[in-house]
């Protein structure tokens, strides 16, 4: 028995991949839009519960009052702690540093280190201060950078007085 | 004269594979990059940088977003809300879809964005709105310092 083997169809076994190209590329382009480079969000943790009235609170942590005074242009002009002057000239790249020395001076006298976690800052602010230097007040009492790029923490609790 | 025709009509096509190769490797680059989870946030509010802050541990069960505008406007589920007192029916859907699931107001985050040189005062206002309505974890979402 004979077989025959059709040569005129050999070209008809490669696949037809216009289609397929056609939707790879449609994904590609689609990918490339919605892509969109972002840096990272982080966030600083507040917890604010109502407060309970004429309930007897169980334990009173130390409590530091930081008061940020707004100026000229809703800059930030002045900042108290305990109602005591601690910084009015705000130069340079690290603004909030002598607030961070301030709170690491009162953690170190504080005396016991277990209790520095029971601290609680509470920010008394100017309603016109631009949200950034709330940011960096609130930077600047949790804690600072290390120059090895490592970070000391130091006040986690933080609340505002409304 | 004679020209002769050489068959190579196989030939003629250019070898695809390469470039089939290639294009599938930038699409699976650009599908493991895309994030659509984060798709409720705004992007005009440009958020103040922090060194310090870090970013999330876990991934948070009940959340709410709010993004607070330069002036003031709080942006929500893609609405711009200038009266804060409007804010209170949707808390209300937020609280009680999270009450359904056995989730009490407390365990429900709040994640600010807020532009950073919007008032802090209208900030504050916010975070009393929220207490109001028994929410009182807050995130302040800032972007990385690098």
């Amino acid at each position: 028995m004979k077989f025959r083997r059709d040569l005129s169809r050999k070209e008809d076994t490669r696949l037809n991949m216009t289609a397929m190209i056609d939707i790879v590329f449609q994904l590609l382009a689609f990918f490339i839009i919605t892509f969109k480079i972002t840096t990272q969000e982080t966030d600083f943790n507040i917890k604010m519960p109502l407060e309970a009235q004429g309930s007897p609170t169980d334990v009173i942590p130390d409590l530091i009052q930081v008061t940020l005074r707004s100026g000229e242009g809703r800059n930030i002009s002045a900042i108290e702690v305990d109602n005591m002057l601690v910084q009015e000239r705000f130069d340079g790249p690290d603004m909030f540093s002598e607030l961070t020395n301030f709170v690491e001076k009162t953690l170190a006298t504080s005396g016991d280190p277990t209790t520095a976690n029971e601290v609680e800052v509470e920010f008394i602010i100017d309603k016109p201060l631009r949200y950034r230097y709330t940011i960096m007040a609130i930077e600047g009492v949790s804690g600072r950078v290390l120059p090895d790029g490592s970070t000391k923490k130091l006040v986690e609790k933080i609340k505002f007085r409304n | 004269m004679k020209f002769s025709v050489k068959k190579r009509r196989a030939s003629d096509e250019g070898d695809l594979t390469p470039m089939i190769d290639m294009t599938f490797q930038l699409i699976a680059f650009f599908m493991i990059l895309i994030n659509f989870s984060e798709s409720e946030l705004s992007e005009e509010i440009k958020l103040p940088t922090s060194a310090l802050a870090r970013p999330p541990k876990d991934i948070l069960d009940y959340k709410i977003i709010l993004n607070i505008d330069e002036d003031g406007a709080v942006l929500m589920d893609g609405l711009k809300i200038a009266n804060i007192d409007l804010l209170n029916p949707l808390f209300s859907r937020e609280i009680n879809q999270a009450q359904r699931e056995g989730k009490s107001p407390q365990q429900i985050t709040v994640i600010l964005r807020g532009h950073e040189d919007t008032q802090t005062g209208d900030l504050q206002r916010l975070m009393a709105k929220c207490q109001e309505n028994d929410l009182e974890v807050f995130q302040l979402r800032v972007k990385e310092k690098r």
